[in-house]
């Protein structure tokens, strides 16, 4: 039997869980890349507006950070995929990466791979079947971008390139991916490795973009997404980068082939370790369990949050070195001098904080559906633990959880920045702008306990949801959406701290809305089915 | 009190799918009651009913005394549950999970939670993910076995377990009945629930098809004959009762129900019988007597090999 025996038969069978998902992401991708550089180009019709507005970008720590600089401030597609550019280029990442190791280590961790191994099926082909996936979706996607940014009218070259830049990277983490599934033996573990791999590198091209002025620009350069970057598409196009995304793609497949046929099946490459013979005092309740069977992914957000914290405040005293521009001190002078800009850097990427505690919080929360999926809930409701007992066991979680990331987040950001601007108050102000975010951040949470209690097929809408909410809060301005449209995202209604106003209106009628979801969730959770 | 599960035309439909449809059960306080069935019959609706894990659609289901959808709590203080597909916390170790499950319950019996490792040959320091089948089937066993309670909830309770474990498991239960304990045996595996059950219920596509005891019911099924005779039998293959002829030169078996039982000892005394072997029904053949989609009908014209 060849290695690849039945590799076919598995791409088929991926396509066929998949079909859905991923033409739903394709063709949101390929809309939103090529409706907003079409708007884009109905906003700046002119090249004076938008060599005013390349400036902008390009002297705001906060976008450079976020997306980049702008390489060519004469050239529309450049201004015109500054922003869906890279957020799209890491969608696609995130999708090969999920891909692969859905179709690998989730695969082997259920059993059901072993059902499948038993078939025809090579060594290699499981890898092979899931690497061809991932890297047939990011072709697709790539190929769909280009003809979209094509279709409403950017220059060709630069579209083709965008697209093969997002396809070469999304094979890059497919890879990447490919050899995390091979070092640990839980799905969770091995995507949250990847994931690690692509945080660091998003995080390190924004250090290096947003502190490119103080002669740190290197640092995005040893990163993935820094590379995709340094493509530069409508702006230079430099295809030759291309080829550093191909190469580490190539390594990491060898990579990942070399540690698959050196592992048994559902190993990881260390052996486990006996454990201990008896439960310790403390595990005895459904919270307990929740938190042993959580902290780990916990402690690994902690981490984030605490280096995201520090990048952030640490980039505060950078923000004066943009402000030698003419277009720069046009700004300065909109936002109210430098202590307004800096507040406005702040301020955005405090939100970004935010938005990265709703995610912990729906995965956290999501415990709930996929412990009930998995059957494992079932011995815990036939003991004397109540429905609601449990249920809040991994919400606890998901709420306090959330809250302490954007403490953990607020308080080393804080630090740093009154640090550089050598006035302690900065501290307060920085706290409080990352923990006005946690009341958005529950009504995401309680939207997915809402979908848990009411409709556990649809606990998807979950993700759905804050993508919608973060694609509203990016682009709504953009294509002019109408207030109600926008006042659909929690997010919206966040104080714009440091810098706005203090409101506590809306943080109380968000948490009032979260609170209501929950109790919705929970009551329907108690009247209905469990399995 | 002397029922400790009582439920009564229950029904329980999953979307299109009717998985209960009218569905009795009596489990008697001390008894074990076996739940037989093949795949899909509804045993483990029922259970999961009786759990509160699912809601009924109509029908009485009465538990110690309680409502199993309302009394959650207190009734689960007072029973243990072994699932039939045992799935674990991979990272948690067997024992970890065992204490776990066993404290939430309301307490375990730590004396007897390390007889039963023992007995089981189980590795309580092993990960979860570590496990074989059986392995997790005896962490499920080991759990519910170590608390103290009245009534034990089994589905399919030995799944995995090989011949020696079986034997074990099969000792514990006999154990807990002397004991008082009452056990509900969801099984298909008919020796098991025939070495252990005080009484069973047979069901099918949701509904009881039979209940009683094993002696009881074998009054009602066939007999099996093999007999051994002087001369070829004559006449056998036409007299109503005998089914499943097979006559090979002189020596004749087949199944007889049990009122024709008298004219066919005639008929092979005439012929002279050499040695003859009866056998009570075994369960299997109970069984199939409810499964087979028709009840046999005399075909010994057809079943005749010569």
């Amino acid at each position: 039997m060849s290695s690849l025996a039945g590799t076919g038969a598995l791409v088929r069978l991926a396509l066929r869980r998949d079909r859905i998902v991923l033409v739903v992401f394709i063709v949101v991708l390929v809309v939103m890349v090529g409706a907003s550089a079409s708007a884009t180009v109905k906003l700046y019709p002119s090249e004076a507006s938008r060599v005013a507005a390349a400036g902008a970008v390009n002297s705001s720590t906060a976008t450079l950070a976020m997306y980049g600089p702008i390489h060519d401030a004469t050239s529309i597609g450049a201004l015109s995929t500054f922003k869906l550019g890279i957020m799209g280029a890491v969608a696609v990442a995130v999708l090969a990466l999920f891909l692969v190791v859905r179709h690998t280590r989730t695969e082997e961790e259920t059993g059901r791979l072993e059902l499948l191994g038993a078939t025809v099926v090579g060594r290699r082909a499981p890898l092979t079947a899931a690497l061809l996936v991932a890297s047939g979706a990011s072709l697709v996607a790539g190929a769909g971008t280009a003809l979209g940014l094509i279709a409403v009218g950017m220059p060709t070259a630069g579209a083709i390139l965008m697209g093969l830049g997002f396809a070469c990277l999304g094979i890059a983490f497919a890879a990447v991916a490919g050899v995390t599934a091979q070092l640990v033996k839980s799905a969770r573990t091995a995507a949250g490795l990847a994931g690690v791999v692509l945080g660091v590198s998003y995080l390190m091209r924004g250090i290096g973009d947003a502190s490119a002025g103080n002669g740190l620009g290197w640092i995005s350069w040893p990163s993935p997404i820094g590379w995709w970057q340094q493509t530069r598409p409508f702006a230079g196009d430099r295809w030759w980068v291309l080829a550093l995304l191909l190469g580490v793609a190539v390594a990491a497949c060898v990579l990942a082939y070399v540690l698959a046929t050196r592992r048994d099946f559902a190993a990881g490459l260390l052996p486990d370790r006996p454990g201990p013979a008896a439960a310790v005092a403390s595990l005895r309740s459904p919270l307990a369990l929740a938190w042993r069977l959580q902290r780990g992914t916990f402690f690994a957000w902690a981490a984030v949050f605490v280096v995201v914290g520090l990048v952030f405040g640490g980039l505060t005293s950078s923000v004066s070195s943009f402000l030698t521009s003419p277009q720069a001190t046009d700004f300065i002078i909109k936002l109210g001098g430098v202590q307004g800009v800096r507040d406005a850097f702040l301020a955005t990427e405090l939100g970004m904080t935010g938005v990265m505690a709703a995610v912990y919080g729906v995965q956290a929360a999501m415990r709930l559906r996929s412990e009930e999926a998995a059957l494992r809930t079932e011995p815990l409701l036939a003991t004397a633990v109540g429905r609601t007992k449990w249920a809040w066991s991994h919400l606890a979680i998901a709420v306090v959880g959330a809250a302490l990331l954007l403490v953990a987040a607020g308080v080393s950001a804080g630090l740093v920045s009154a640090l550089q601007v050598g006035d302690i108050d900065q501290f307060g102000r920085v706290l409080v702008a990352a923990l006005v975010q946690i009341p958005a951040v529950w009504l995401i949470i309680g939207i997915v306990v809402a979908a848990f209690g009411l409709v556990p097929r649809l606990i998807v809408v979950g993700w759905v949801a804050l993508a919608g909410f973060v694609l509203l809060g990016e682009f709504g301005a953009l294509f002019d959406l109408s207030r109600v449209i926008m006042d659909i995202s929690p997010f919206t209604h966040v104080p714009r701290m440091p810098g706005g106003d203090f409101a506590v209106a809306p943080l109380l009628w968000l948490t009032a809305i979260a609170a209501g979801l929950f109790v919705l969730g929970l009551a329907g959770f108690r009247r209905r089915d469990v399995g | 009190m002397d029922a400790a599960v009582t439920i009564e035309k229950l029904t329980k439909s999953f979307g299109g799918t009717r998985a209960l449809d009218g569905l009795d059960l009596e489990v008697k306080v001390g008894e074990i009651h076996g739940l037989l069935g093949p795949n899909g019959a509804g045993k483990t609706t029922t259970i999961r009913v009786l759990l509160g894990l699912l809601h009924a659609d109509s029908g009485v289901a009465r538990l110690l005394g309680g409502d199993p959808w309302r009394d959650v709590e207190r009734l689960h203080r007072r029973l243990a549950y072994v699932p039939g597909e045992v799935v674990l916390w991979p990272n948690l170790t067997g024992g970890e999970v065992i204490d776990l499950l066993g404290r939430l319950r309301g307490g375990l019996d730590t004396k007897r939670r390390a007889d039963l490792l023992e007995r089981f040959e189980l590795d309580p320091t092993k990960k979860a993910r570590a496990y074989s089948k059986g392995n997790r089937q005896k962490v499920a066993l080991v759990a519910a076995l170590s608390s103290d309670v009245e009534l034990l909830l089994l589905d399919e309770p030995t799944a995995g377990l090989d011949p020696l474990m079986d034997a074990v498991f099969r000792e514990c239960i006999v154990e807990r009945r002397e004991q008082g304990h009452t056990a509900l045996l969801s099984s298909h595996i008919l020796s098991e629930v025939e070495a252990l059950a005080d009484r069973v219920s047979i069901i099918r596509d949701g509904r009881t098809v039979e209940v009683g005891s094993l002696a009881e019911m074998r009054h009602l099924a066939r007999l099996s004959i093999s007999a051994d005779l002087a001369a070829a039998p004559d006449g056998l293959s036409t007299l109503p009762g005998v089914h499943d002829l097979r006559v090979d030169g002189r020596h004749a078996e087949f199944m007889v129900d049990p009122g024709s039982l008298d004219r066919v000892l005639g008929t092979l005394a005439s012929a002279g019988v050499i040695s003859l072997t009866s056998q009570p029904p075994t369960l299997e053949e109970l069984f199939l007597r409810h499964y087979g989609d028709q009840q046999p009908t005399t075909h010994a014209e057809d079943a005749v090999r010569s």
